[in-house]
């Protein structure tokens, strides 16, 4: 036997365990598929856990902000610092907030009746008011003395003005009211004036991308389209209801979302004004506001049904909805400038904070927590259309009042469906058509 | 005010005045300038078009001036490659909208990326696989283990040892780790211990026969099958439970992904237990006689049955009937044995032959041998070795699946009875239980060298241990998920999604069955018509009817969540409110 060779597996128990207690432990892996079996199931319970622990952890109010007196009516967001807010109440009173420490750090009455919009100047240092007693009233954003209280200046506005809107770089803002009127900082009166039917405007918005254009939406249920440098509105689209607000996009120049009254949100591509890209349902009543999210894929919506609802602006469906017992109509929502977190401002002198994903974990994470995330989530994502992972990803609670309103709406578009489909079937081919629902809410268009 | 030109602002598409160009052009007069509308798919030619041409440039550069050694990364072995894949890849086929094929294309990419990754990763395993290799004039089965101990290093000479035991036929079990072996004597005697370092756990006599004995999952706790009832007893060899619910348990089998203790007992009866919750998930008598060859196939978690027909059956606990059933001989079955990775079962009857089969295509055996005796066990290593029992001998086949083989790798003659064996998981090492106690003997070669800690660990302390416990709890898969194929719930459910609409639609929008008129005897009085017209009505009053109750039986699990169970106040009932009924 003398070419015999032998070897045997022979471990050496200094490799396999750490040499002090304080040292980590070794884990040497494999990665050869016989030694994991069964890696369809594994990964399908641990998709399952991943998705009840994601719902478990869903707690996404963060604390409200409380110090009005009277319902919030609007709140504006500083361009470059993530911490400070601004929100008017019905009774005309500003406040100045810290959300990091969720403090008031100022508060004066700005305006007589309603504050009806407020927006700060794009290099942050003052902002604007505009209030139901026709003055435009620009204050300093950080006041070093007491001469700073009051107003750097006051425009007087011929007709009422109930929204307000910066541009993204020129010293030049929007007012709308019975018209919409552009105004240089420091003219008293209007640069120019809009004019286009004789209804008046609730809500002006300037797109950041595409500076040029601004939209307002009108009470004759319209939603009007300016350029700056030209002399007139450029289009109208009518829809079937009136919209309350209006939010553009800011990845996408030529999109825009209207909260529309009839509670559905639309979104536009303004180069095709006669049919929306998207109808976005499932608010149970009107919807009051909407903001975008700085990625663009994502929006708030606050509705009069005293709920909050994110929408992925691709879908139809909202992907998330947001209430408390205590919180009443929404009248304003914001999604902050990180991506992180929703403030809404509410009929019940509150404003609220929230985070725009519910379950997740705020502040630094861990290199191996962050991994453990990230796995859960693919794992998520590639079992999500799993009956059970669907359904458990998908369910949310809601108040009573809302489940029943949508229980009724849901049989009211039965039945209208129904209707329809009998009248079809007994009438000659053809002389009811189907018509998609994108096309069934907007009126016309105008140019 | 609209004409203002500002100079620090930035272009836009829009705004006419092409000044930049034109100054360019100034600028490089030799070069001709055309120009050409930009387009999407213009771009994306340019784009190409720039990176093939730095792709040459580099390839030169490569092949010319600078030589490396390794230009690119290194190559992979197709063999590792094809061992990490999972399956072949999308084509690309049959996707009619490109943006769905864009994704799947990608998606693709990235699993290619995964299965290199896994592949290269291979470069860190630290051991080396055992082997054993003797010049051409000689053979393997002429090594005995006294030449194995004398060229070995001694801590593995120390895995050759011998137990005289008196309670015997031993059944002997190692843990999932490998590290704990359990004993257990036909005559009560159930014994635990770390058979690397030699330290008992317990030893304890139960004063009743064991039939069969099992470690759960973590080595704190072992089943044993005794005469009446199955007993679950801790590492200090007190009885923790008696389960009465299995009795008269021949074999089991721990699962241990699903926390299942699959048994079968001597009426034919097969259980399983879930261990983690105390509940049985299935109770079937499996109609096939008594039997005690019984093993579980690792990649799916089914059980084998080998019946003394020559049948073996593979069992789920979903389903009262086998997943699968298969005549393998045609005398009674003496063993069954699956490999680890579920390719290849190994069978034997007592007409002496020995088959093996590829599980997942039951067609016909691989391979069919002739043995001078009938096994009494076989059992396949992690690296695929066969190890047959005959009488007292133990011969162990490697590559005896795909190819014939003509003589065994190894062989080992004893002076007793063998009743089990079992192959240790990470170490060389058969442990053989006998009637006369337990041997343990080392095959070069028969287990995998690089375990994964994460997996199970060999060398894991109480902490490592208790927090393994935990994941693996949490990670327990349901009984329901036991079927042949294992990756069935990663598939797409296509086949009961279609069944689910026709059996809907079938119930919903049922044609009514042609009517034959040609009444079998002719009744006087009524005309053909009017007989014509009763017949018809009644088949369609019968079909509404039907079609009613159809629905009515769609409708219902709806109903259903909506009731809840009512609580009974006694007398004080008729205070509760009434539901209102909806018309």
């Amino acid at each position: 036997m003398s070419n015999l060779k032998i070897k045997v597996i022979s471990r050496n128990p200094e490799d396999y365990l750490r040499s002090t207690k304080r040292d980590i432990h070794k884990i040497p892996r494999n990665y050869d598929p016989s030694l994991h079996p069964l890696e369809g199931p594994r990964e399908y319970v641990r998709a399952l856990n991943a998705v009840k622990l994601e719902r478990v952890f869903a707690k996404p109010f963060l604390g409200s902000l409380d110090g009005h007196s009277d319902g919030v009516s609007s709140l504006g967001k500083h361009p470059s610092r993530l911490s400070v807010l601004a929100s008017g109440a019905f009774d005309g009173e500003i406040r100045i907030w810290d959300l990091t420490s969720r403090k008031c750090t100022r508060n004066f009455i700005a305006h007589e009746g309603w504050v009806r919009a407020i927006c700060y100047t794009p290099n942050g240092q003052q902002f604007m008011s505009v209030g139901d007693d026709k003055t435009i009233k620009t204050w300093k954003a950080e006041i070093q003395d007491p001469d700073d209280e009051d107003p750097v200046n006051t425009l007087l506005s011929m007709s009422v003005v109930s929204g307000i809107s910066h541009h993204r770089a020129k010293p030049i803002f929007a007012t709308c009211g019975e018209h919409c009127q552009l105004w240089e900082n420091t003219r008293s009166e209007p640069i120019k004036v809009f004019q286009w039917g004789v209804d008046s405007l609730h809500h002006v918005a300037f797109n950041q991308v595409e500076t040029n254009l601004l939209a307002a939406c009108a009470s004759d249920r319209s939603v009007i389209l300016y350029d700056f440098r030209e002399s007139g509105p450029l289009r109208k689209v009518v829809m079937e209801l009136r919209s309350n607000a209006l939010s553009w996009n800011p990845m996408e120049a030529y999109i825009f979302t209207v909260a529309n009254e009839d509670y559905n949100l639309y979104t536009f591509d303004i180069r095709k004004l006669r049919q929306p890209v998207n109808v976005h349902v499932d608010h149970t009543s009107a919807v009051i506001d909407v903001d975008y999210a700085p990625t663009g894929r994502e929006f708030v919506a606050g509705s009069y049904d005293k709920t909050v609802r994110i929408f992925e602006s691709l879908k139809g469906h909202s992907r998330d909805v947001y209430h408390t017992k205590r919180m009443q109509r929404l009248t304003c929502v914001k999604w902050t400038l990180d991506n992180k977190y929703i403030l809404t401002g509410s009929d019940e002198m509150n404003i609220r904070m929230w985070k725009a994903r519910a379950s997740e974990k705020l502040g630094v994470l861990k290199p191996r927590e962050r991994t453990a995330l990230n796995y859960s989530e693919a794992l998520k994502e590639k079992f999500s259309g799993h009956p059970q992972i669907k359904r458990i990803a998908r369910h949310r609670h809601v108040p009573k009042h809302i489940l029943n309103a949508q229980k009724e709406l849901r049989t009211i578009k039965e039945k209208n469906k129904r209707k329809e489909g009998n009248k079809r079937s007994h009438s000659k081919p053809g002389s009811v058509p189907f018509v998609p629902e994108r096309k069934k809410h907007v009126v016309k268009e105008d140019e | 005010m609209e004409n203002q030109p500002s100079r620090n602002k930035t272009k836009r598409y829009f705004d006419t005045a092409p000044e930049k160009d034109e100054k360019t052009q100034n600028k490089n007069e030799n070069v001709k300038v055309y120009t050409v509308k930009s387009t999407a798919k213009l771009l994306k030619i340019q784009k190409y078009k720039e990176q093939n041409l730095n792709r040459r440039k580099k390839a030169f550069i490569n092949n010319n001036k600078i030589k490396k050694n390794f230009p690119n990364k290194a190559p992979i072995d197709p063999k590792k490659l094809e061992l990490h894949s999972r399956g072949e890849g999308f084509t690309g086929q049959g996707v009619l909208h490109p943006l769905h094929l864009l994704k799947l294309k990608k998606r693709e990419k990235k699993f290619k990326y995964a299965q290199e990754q896994a592949a290269r990763a291979d470069i860190l395993l630290t051991e080396g696989q055992g082997y054993l290799e003797v010049d051409e004039d000689n053979r393997t089965t002429s090594i005995n283990q006294k030449v194995i101990a004398d060229n070995v290093d001694i801590t593995a000479a120390t895995k050759i040892f011998e137990l005289n035991l008196d309670f015997g036929p031993y059944n002997a079990k190692y843990s999932r780790n490998g590290r704990h072996l359990l004993l257990g004597g036909k005559k009560g005697h159930l014994a635990a211990f770390d058979w690397v370092t030699k330290k008992l756990h317990f030893e304890i006599n139960v004063m009743e026969s064991i039939h069969d004995m099992s470690w759960l999952h973590v080595e704190t706790m072992v089943a044993a099958a005794q005469k009446e009832w199955l007993y679950i007893y801790d590492n200090t060899g007190t009885e923790i439970h008696c389960v009465k619910k299995l009795d008269k348990i021949l074999k089991m089998e721990f699962l241990p992904y699903h926390f299942l203790l699959a048994t079968v007992n001597e009426y034919g009866f097969m259980s399983w237990l879930d261990i983690s919750i105390g509940e049985i998930v299935g109770h079937y008598n499996n109609n096939m006689g008594r039997t005690s060859v019984m093993t579980q196939n690792p990649y799916n978690a089914t059980v084998c049955l080998g019946n003394p027909k020559g049948v073996v059956s593979m069992w789920s606990p979903s389903s009262k009937k086998p997943l699968a059933k298969i005549l393998c001989h045609k005398t009674p079955l003496t063993a069954v044995a699956v490999d680890n990775r579920g390719m290849y079962m190994a069978t034997s009857g007592v007409d002496r032959s020995l088959k093996i089969w590829d599980i997942r295509n039951l067609d016909g055996p691989l391979q069919h041998y002739k043995l001078r005796s009938a096994p009494v066990h076989l059992e396949f290593s992690q690296k695929e070795m066969l190890a047959v029992a005959l009488g007292n001998n133990v011969e162990v086949y490697s590559d005896c699946c795909i190819t014939t083989t003509e003589k065994p790798y190894l062989r080992h003659r004893m002076a007793k009875e063998i009743s089990n064996f079992k192959f240790c998981p990470f170490e060389d090492v058969l442990g053989i239980g006998t009637t006369g106690g337990f041997t343990s003997i080392i095959v070069p070669g028969s287990g995998e060298p690089n375990f994964d800690a994460l997996e199970s660990n060999p060398f894991q302390n109480k902490k490592q241990r208790k927090e393994a416990e935990v994941k693996a709890l949490l990670e327990k898969i349901p009984a329901e998920l036991i079927t042949l194929n294992p990756f069935e719930v990663m598939e797409v459910d296509v086949p009961s999604m279609q069944d689910r609409m026709e059996a809907r639609n079938s119930l919903l929008y049922l044609k009514p069955r042609n009517i034959d008129f040609t009444p079998k005897h002719k009744k006087k009085g009524k005309t053909n018509i009017a007989r014509k017209k009763i017949i018809k009505d009644a088949a369609r009053k019968k079909f509404i009817n039907q079609s009613i109750e159809a629905k009515k039986i769609l409708k219902q699990p709806e109903e259903d969540k909506n009731s809840k169970p009512k609580q009974s106040f006694g007398v004080l009932d008729r205070f509760v409110s009434k539901p209102k009924v909806k018309k």
